[in-house]
């Protein structure tokens, strides 16, 4: 066999090795710049709408008691008399309510305002209810393994079979019938993200579920458990920051999804009621006029909801089809 | 070989064109292979092996394309045909065997449906004859009770079955050229030499051309009349097997057969070597080996080689140029 | 097989049973039974006998045995809403549901998977962007935004169909159905939209996504280079995989078609089941809602287990007969 004449292999070596240079910039936020995920997000036109509309609304809903021009909510300051305006540019109609005031005397703008702030604060703490519930039982269940892990997976997919709209519907029903009657305006927001809370706890527990079991079994796990680490500290400072990403990406697709949910509860009469109205209650009480003629008491609350459930959706989407390693 | 080569790639170019540029995967590759012959082409991992077996027969998966050079097939240009006309080609002209005979099969049809509706696509005979025909393959390529196995779905073969089936897939319409894309790496030692051998005396039998992909030296060694050594996306030597084998002229191939243990060699320590293939994003300048080489010029460094002839084969090295090299012992 | 389908019967057993509970819990804990099961009118005497005779001061478990075995009858007690039982109230509305959900579903399905399927095979096609523009519309939209907006654009504005109701029913025995008249048909068809676009747009977006997967599989690339046509590579080959997936999740997307149709109901006064669960939860009926729970769960389960046998039924790999696994020597 012939063998390599004269050259010193290491030296030749190191001194030529290609280096695995990519001159990104420095600092966290230079590697976002420079990341794939940023690349497509720039590449995409409709994404970059969307998140510009979703910025706007979610700007206007945090700032809304500062800019709404009325306050919605304050009874003492609805005028009968100004009911049922049409939008400025109307005959009939003023530029102190400019898009009009439904059956009440509230004005729609503000109305609206408001009512995107609502619908955003239920959603995100729903998410973070649904969160806090599926990440606490997913590592419970991936850590703990045995009848726990076979219980809550149980659970969790007889659960999934049924649709999380009909759960948050009937969590929300039974809840309300527990309830004394008078107090189910005040608590409605609670009761509300409860129920979403409840019916979408299952995805997040799955995916953490997944992580935990595969970071259990890897060595520093091992070995913290060998050094005698409590379980729980295990848990929370090594197997957690892992299962983190995908938890994410969930829950922003959750976001979406549980601002939806709660328009629909509240359209349907039982989720947030007319004295906090959300888009959805707007919608609700829209609905009634369709036919009188008062088109705007809807179509304004409507298109806020469709313009946020869609720039959120697409945000989502995009997320999704950027974090998926098989679509790259 | 006598009369003109089978197929002849020349100056072979695939790119892919990526938000970060555009990389080259294969760069000014050429080979032949003439009628019955079975030509090896070895390499890593990322070498561009099976990538030049995609490109011959029109698979490259987007973005991925043919961005230079010629392929012909029997004479006959086949590299800017239609999707149609190269439809044609394949199966019929030119077969191909993929790495996992798993995931090659559709799981949810028969062996026998898959066969079956090759054969008559390409052979246009009706359902009976078809059938007679698959069972004749099944029984050519080693399955027992063919009558019986013919109706069965893949999950229910081993692997080694599975990939005879796969190789009687590939050769149902009699192709005169077989690319086998590493056809044995997902199989058990013990079952590789079998399926070789199969593929070896089917081929012969046929007079079917090979080109046999794959990192395993031994095979090659074993199967193939010439053998290429690819090299980021290059070819870096070229030659009968027997030569290449035993008297390699590239730094790179006589790394490899360095790195092959030897029984009744004396040894102490198996020849490594240092570094890694570069990725193709970051291919250096001049020959592609050079950070690795032990033999490394000035010239390497700006200049690519092309391949030169040394001793019985080719090497695209500069040792073998006008500049007075070593030469590398028996 | 056999020991497949026990499992899945005992496991639907269970979740009956604990559906079951919840609901009696409701029936018997909230509110007070007798009144779930009397008028207003009945005196406290009256009462404390009835109390007597049904049971009610018997130990708990003994009243759940009681209230499954009446529940299994049909018998769910009185509706507060409307002093009529249960079990009228809810076969009344019935028809109208599953009339309502069984012509979403044909509609989603006729119009979702061809779309998916063109969608897949034709990923680039600016007829493609506009079919997945217009599915992310719907699939963002609440169902109820929705209806109203085309209740908006057709009842309103337009005036060609009507906005409330079912229209003129047909008796047929206890069944009444709205499909044999003018204007039973006419109001089918928004509510029936409504209610199948989002369906439409999920199994559209699920096939396409399955199709684009299966075709990036080493079957259907190893089908090509065997040079099938694309005919059977696509309608044969990936359109089976494809389907595969896409029949089960269809299966238990028809389980949240129920569930939609409760807003779709509700949206177009559609006098269903739907609408009289959400007038049921804002009346606090409880006897209506302990049954809704039951008979919702039942159908799931129902749903479920068929869909989890088709599953069973379409995919060889699930079947593992003793016939001729593997293990026959290589």
């Amino acid at each position: 066999m012939p063998s390599i004449p004269g050259c010193d292999w290491i030296a030749a070596a190191r001194g030529r090795m290609v280096t695995e240079s990519e001159g990104g910039a420095p600092g966290a936020f230079g590697r976002l710049l420079d990341s794939d995920l940023f690349w497509s997000f720039r590449r995409s036109p409709v994404t970059v709408a969307a998140a510009t509309v979703t910025a706007v609304l979610v700007l206007s809903a945090a700032l809304a008691p500062l800019i709404a021009p009325h306050d919605p909510y304050d009874l003492a300051s609805l005028n009968l008399l100004d009911s049922l305006n049409p939008p400025a540019w109307r005959d009939g109609g003023s530029w102190s309510y400019p898009l009009g005031t439904d059956d009440q005397g509230r004005d729609i703008l503000s109305a609206i305002l408001y009512g995107t702030r609502l619908s955003l604060e239920v959603g995100i703490a729903s998410v973070a209810f649904a969160m806090a519930i599926g990440v606490t039982l997913g590592l419970l269940a991936g850590y703990a393994g045995g009848w726990i892990d076979t219980l809550i997976m149980r659970i969790a997919d007889i659960q999934l079979s049924f649709p999380a709209i009909l759960i948050a519907l009937l969590v929300d029903g039974l809840t309300r019938s527990i309830l004394p009657h008078e107090q189910q305006d005040q608590i409605a927001f609670a009761v509300v993200v409860l129920s979403i809370g409840i019916s979408g706890w299952v995805q997040y527990a799955r995916t953490v579920r997944g992580s935990t079991l595969v970071e259990r079994s890897k060595e520093y796990v091992q070995a913290a458990q060998i050094i005698g680490v409590h379980p729980v500290t295990i848990a929370w400072r090594h197997v957690l920051p892992n299962a983190m990403g995908p938890v994410l990406v969930i829950a922003t697709i959750h976001l979406a999804i549980a601002i939806i949910t709660e328009a629909t509860l509240s359209f349907l009469g039982v989720g947030l009621p007319v004295t906090q109205p959300s888009l959805g209650t707007l919608i609700r009480v829209g609905d009634k006029y369709i036919f009188s003629g008062e088109w705007w008491i809807l179509l304004f609350p409507a298109i806020a909801l469709a313009g946020l459930a869609l720039a959120v959706n697409l945000l989502g989407d995009w997320l999704r089809d950027a974090l998926n390693p098989k679509l790259r | 070989m006598t009369g003109a080569p089978l197929l002849e790639v020349e100056h072979l170019r695939v790119e892919i064109p990526t938000r970060r540029g555009v990389l080259v995967a294969i760069d000014d590759v050429s080979f032949s292979i003439a009628e019955g012959e079975v030509l090896g082409v070895v390499g890593e991992s990322g070498a561009g092996k099976s990538m030049t077996g995609a490109a011959i027969i029109g698979l490259l998966e987007p973005p991925g394309r043919i961005a230079g050079g010629e392929i012909r097939f029997a004479g006959r240009r086949i590299d800017q045909l239609s999707g149609e006309a190269m439809r044609r080609i394949r199966g019929k002209e030119i077969g191909a065997i993929f790495q996992d005979p798993l995931t090659s099969l559709d799981p949810l049809y028969t062996i026998g449906r898959q066969l079956t509706e090759t054969i008559r696509v390409h052979l246009g005979l009706d359902g009976k004859a078809a059938r007679r025909r698959a069972v004749e393959l099944l029984h050519e390529v080693g399955i027992p009770s063919p009558e019986r196995r013919i109706d069965q779905y893949p999950h229910q073969f081993s692997g080694g079955m599975r990939q005879r089936v796969v190789i009687a897939l590939a050769l149902a319409a009699n192709p005169r050229l077989v690319i086998a894309d590493e056809p044995t790496t997902a199989l058990d030692v013990s079952i590789q030499a079998q399926i070789i051998a199969l593929l070896k005396r089917l081929c012969r039998d046929h007079g079917t051309a090979v080109m046999l992909v794959t990192h395993d030296m031994g095979v090659i060694a074993e199967t193939a009349d010439r053998v290429a050594v690819m090299y980021a996306g290059r070819v870096v030597e070229l030659g009968p097997v027997r030569e290449v084998v035993r008297n390699p002229q590239h730094p790179y191939t006589i790394g490899l057969m360095g790195a092959i243990p030897a029984i009744g060699a004396r040894r102490e320590r198996l020849l490594q070597i240092d570094g890694s293939m570069p990725r193709l994003a970051a291919i250096p300048e001049g020959c592609a080996f050079h950070p690795r080489c032990p033999q490394v010029f000035e010239r390497c460094r700006r200049e690519r080689p092309e391949l030169l002839p040394a001793a019985s084969s080719a090497a695209a090295c500069w040792c073998h140029g006008e500049r007075p090299g070593k030469a590398a012992d028996a | 097989m056999i020991a497949f389908i026990l499992r899945r019967l005992l496991q639907s057993v269970v979740v009956m049973l604990a559906v079951a509970l919840i609901a009696f819990a409701l029936f018997s804990y909230v509110g007070d039974p007798i009144n779930n099961m009397v008028g207003q009118d009945t005196s406290a005497q009256d009462r404390a006998k009835l109390r007597q005779e049904l049971g009610l001061n018997d130990p708990t478990l003994v009243q759940f045995a009681h209230f499954v075995g009446r529940a299994a009858r049909g018998d769910f007690g009185v509706s507060y809403q409307y002093a009529q039982p249960v079990a009228r109230v809810i076969a009344e509305r019935l028809p109208a549901t599953l009339e309502l959900s069984v012509v979403a579903a044909l509609l989603a399905l006729a119009v979702g998977v061809p779309m998916g399927v063109y969608t897949g095979l034709h990923p680039d096609g600016w007829l493609s962007r506009l079919f997945l523009a217009l599915s992310l519309i719907g699939v963002s939209l609440p169902t109820f935004l929705t209806g109203i907006l085309l209740i908006l654009v057709f009842s309103v504005i337009l005036g060609w169909l009507p906005p409330f109701g079912r229209g003129d029913v047909v008796a047929l025995g206890w069944w009444t159905t709205g499909l044999l008249t003018l204007s039973g048909l006419k109001s089918l068809i928004l509510p029936g939209v409504t209610l199948a676009l989002f369906q439409m747009t999920l199994i559209m977006r699920l096939v396409r996504a399955e199709m684009l997967e299966v075709l990036r599989t080493d079957y259907v690339k190893f089908a090509r280079a065997r040079g099938l046509p694309n005919r059977l590579v696509h309608f044969g080959h990936a359109l089976k995989n494809t389907l595969v997936p896409v029949i089960t999740i269809t299966g238990l997307q028809l389980g949240s078609i129920i569930a939609f149709a409760i807003i779709t109901e509700t949206v177009f006064q559609w006098p269903g089941m739907g609408f009289l669960i959400v007038q049921a939860i804002g009346f606090a009926d409880i006897p209506v809602m302990s049954a809704y729970l039951v008979l919702v769960a039942f159908f799931f389960v129902i749903i479920n287990l068929v869909v989890d046998l088709l599953y069973y039924a379409v995919d060889p790999r699930l079947r593992l007969d003793r016939g001729g696994a593997g293990a026959h020597g290589h």
